[in-house]
């Protein structure tokens, strides 16, 4: 009989060939699928690979994705995707989707994340993985580097923070609201490099897209993976996106009697839509302590916060409403497929009859890499993961970050509010044109 | 080791080390802003051997590598942090930038002037007669650092090989 495990426990145990391991130790793994983008990417790896004169262990286990200087802007962009293009090509990579989306979107999607898996990413944001039960961390270039020269990573065996989250969240709620009050409870430290376990009956209820989201900001916890244990609902999306599941997935779940470093709990039904404001996702409480914050850019985006479910419920806001003058909302859907399937269903149009502008999907403004970024002085709400100082642009910009209703509904009123009183179609004299404050006159006025 | 200190608080971010609208140069202009948001004269004042002081979660958010490559750049001769964020503290001690953990950093003063011995892990503050504790690093990443980082380790493995 092996120990009781956690599932990260179990998950790493399997890379490093071992029955059982245990938090603290130091185990070197065997790496399943290697995942990069072009900023992280052949431009940064590929130098060291011809340094040590070796090549791809096994280009069959890497993913490549552009998403961060995409489309290109400008001649240096371009010349980067140039040279990830030409690298793939010429190392063989197996796997390659090229300005389709965003990679933490684009490679799931694709069915390459399963769990048990074992992967690594060249971006922080790769704990999303995790939604599918798959132990999957970002590491930089020169990691990757090592990774693909070897096949193997060294780790210490992280320690399982268990998050609960039981009860159901109400309209108008979403897991981005769930990820900014976990920021602001625990702090962009609280999870000290050790794993997050969430559990509960509300992640039990929540769709693979909630739960990516959920995974995915782990980063800003600080975590080095999020994990949700694979049920029916995973074995769901596997099936969709063409991924192979073998065995029983219920092996991939803590054992009830495992140690674990905390556990916290959590009621859904009580969490207000949360709000972050400059310069920290942790700096976040309830929408209705935002004090009329009026807002220039409304930005839907990102790994994070521009999925398909993010895209319908941006929709369910501006159904029949419109964005206010002098505000911009810009969206930029996170991968072709979301793109696709919000066309096919009247999302795209619910949003760009609102007067959203459509950008392509990638990585965009979200690291202010691509189109989109602020001016000085500017005041925006994204539904990205992060509003660190000059992220998005100027350093003296102001982001605010919001679950994709929040900021649509920021979007109409033209400054930050409550999006659960826009989850009803408006009455029918006030659909054309909104009725919200117009910051650009507003701020013309407080001069 | 003996430089100045520079010093930054809580949660400094991989943004502002590594500003997104500069990572497609090389890294030369990317080390020219590193820091600009929090400190604009950092990138110009800072010397060769001068350290840099962090407190908790020093090079939380993204996994770019940069970060830690421009600090080095300039010449940074270790950042000495309460913790660190897991991704950056593998960045530097990938790259050879010494990464120390201590729980005293807080005691350390902008212009402060430190002597420091990354593999004993001892830090001295000579303007203020003080010596901070500091952790030593774990056996496995001691033999990356003495290698010089990530690339020259695995190059000694290969040619061995």
């Amino acid at each position: 009989m092996t120990p009781p495990q956690t599932l990260a426990e179990k998950l790493v145990a399997q890379a490093a060939g071992q029955a059982a391991v245990h938090a603290g130790a130091i185990v070197t793994a065997r790496v399943d699928l290697a995942m990069m983008h072009d900023s992280g990417g052949p431009r940064r790896v590929a130098p060291i690979l011809e340094r040590l004169g070796v090549g791809v262990w096994d280009p069959a286990r890497v993913v490549v994705v552009t998403d961060h200087f995409t489309p290109a802007g400008d001649a240096e962009s371009a010349r980067i995707l140039d040279l990830t293009r030409r690298w793939v090509a010429a190392n063989k990579i197996a796997h390659f989707y090229d300005m389709r989306g965003i990679c933490h979107v684009v490679v799931p999607e694709h069915g390459h994340l399963r769990p048990g898996l074992f992967a690594v990413g060249g971006d922080s944001h790769s704990p999303t993985g995790g939604a599918f039960g798959c132990f999957m961390f970002g590491v930089g270039a020169t990691e990757m580097a090592g990774v693909l020269a070897t096949g193997e990573i060294w780790l210490r065996v992280p320690e399982t923070i268990r998050i609960e989250w039981n009860g159901t969240l109400s309209a108008g709620v979403a897991a981005k609201d769930v990820m900014l009050a976990l920021c602001a409870a625990l702090g962009m430290d609280g999870g000290d490099y050790q794993a997050i376990e969430y559990a509960g009956s509300m992640i039990d209820m929540s769709p693979m897209e909630e739960r990516m989201t959920l995974c995915n900001m782990a980063a800003e916890l600080g975590a080095q993976v999020g994990l949700i244990a694979p049920d029916a609902t995973t074995a769901q999306y596997l099936e969709r996106a063409g991924a192979m599941v073998g065995g029983d997935l219920a092996v991939w779940r803590s054992d009830p009697d495992a140690t674990v470093r905390a556990r916290h709990v959590f009621d859904a039904a009580t969490l207000a839509p949360q709000v972050a404001a400059p310069h920290s996702p942790a700096n976040a409480g309830s929408v209705a302590d935002i004090d009329r914050v009026t807002v220039d850019q409304c930005y839907i985006g990102a790994c994070t916060g521009a999925k398909l479910g993010d895209l319908r419920m941006a929709a369910a806001v501006l159904k029949g409403r419109r964005v206010a003058r002098g505000v911009r909302l810009l969206v930029a859907p996170a991968s072709l497929e979301a793109l696709n399937r919000a066309a096919a269903d009247g999302t795209l149009a619910t949003l760009t009859e609102a007067g959203a502008i459509l950008l392509p999907s990638g990585c965009n403004a979200c690291g202010g890499y691509g189109v989109g970024v602020l001016a000085e002085n500017e005041v925006c709400i994204a539904s990205t993961a992060r509003n660190f100082k000059g992220r998005m642009g100027a350093a003296s910009a102001r982001v605010y970050l919001g679950s994709p209703y929040t900021v649509a509904a920021a979007a109409v009123a033209g400054r930050i509010v409550d999006p659960r009183d826009f989850l009803r179609p408006p009455p029918a004299a006030q659909g054309k044109g909104g009725a919200g404050v117009r910051p650009n006159q507003q701020k013309a006025l407080e001069r | 080791m003996s430089g100045r200190a520079f010093v930054f608080g809580d949660n400094v971010d991989t943004d502002v080390l590594a500003p997104g609208a500069y990572m497609k140069g090389g890294i030369d202009e990317l080390a020219r802003h590193c820091l600009d948001a929090l400190d604009p004269a950092f990138a110009t004042s800072v010397a060769p051997g001068d350290f840099v002081i962090g407190g908790r979660n020093f090079g939380m958010g993204s996994s770019r590598e940069q970060a830690a490559q421009a600090l080095k750049h300039l010449g940074v001769a270790a950042v000495i942090a309460t913790s660190f964020a897991g991704i950056f503290y593998r960045n530097a001690l990938n790259l050879g930038l010494a990464a120390l953990v201590s729980a005293e950093a807080r005691k350390v003063y902008a212009g402060d002037r430190l002597e420091v011995d990354a593999e004993a892990g001892t830090i001295r503050n000579v303007t203020r007669g003080e010596t901070l504790a500091c952790q030593a690093l774990p056996p496995h990443l001691m033999t990356l650092v003495a290698a010089g980082g990530l690339v020259p380790y695995l190059e000694r493995k290969f040619k061995h090989a």
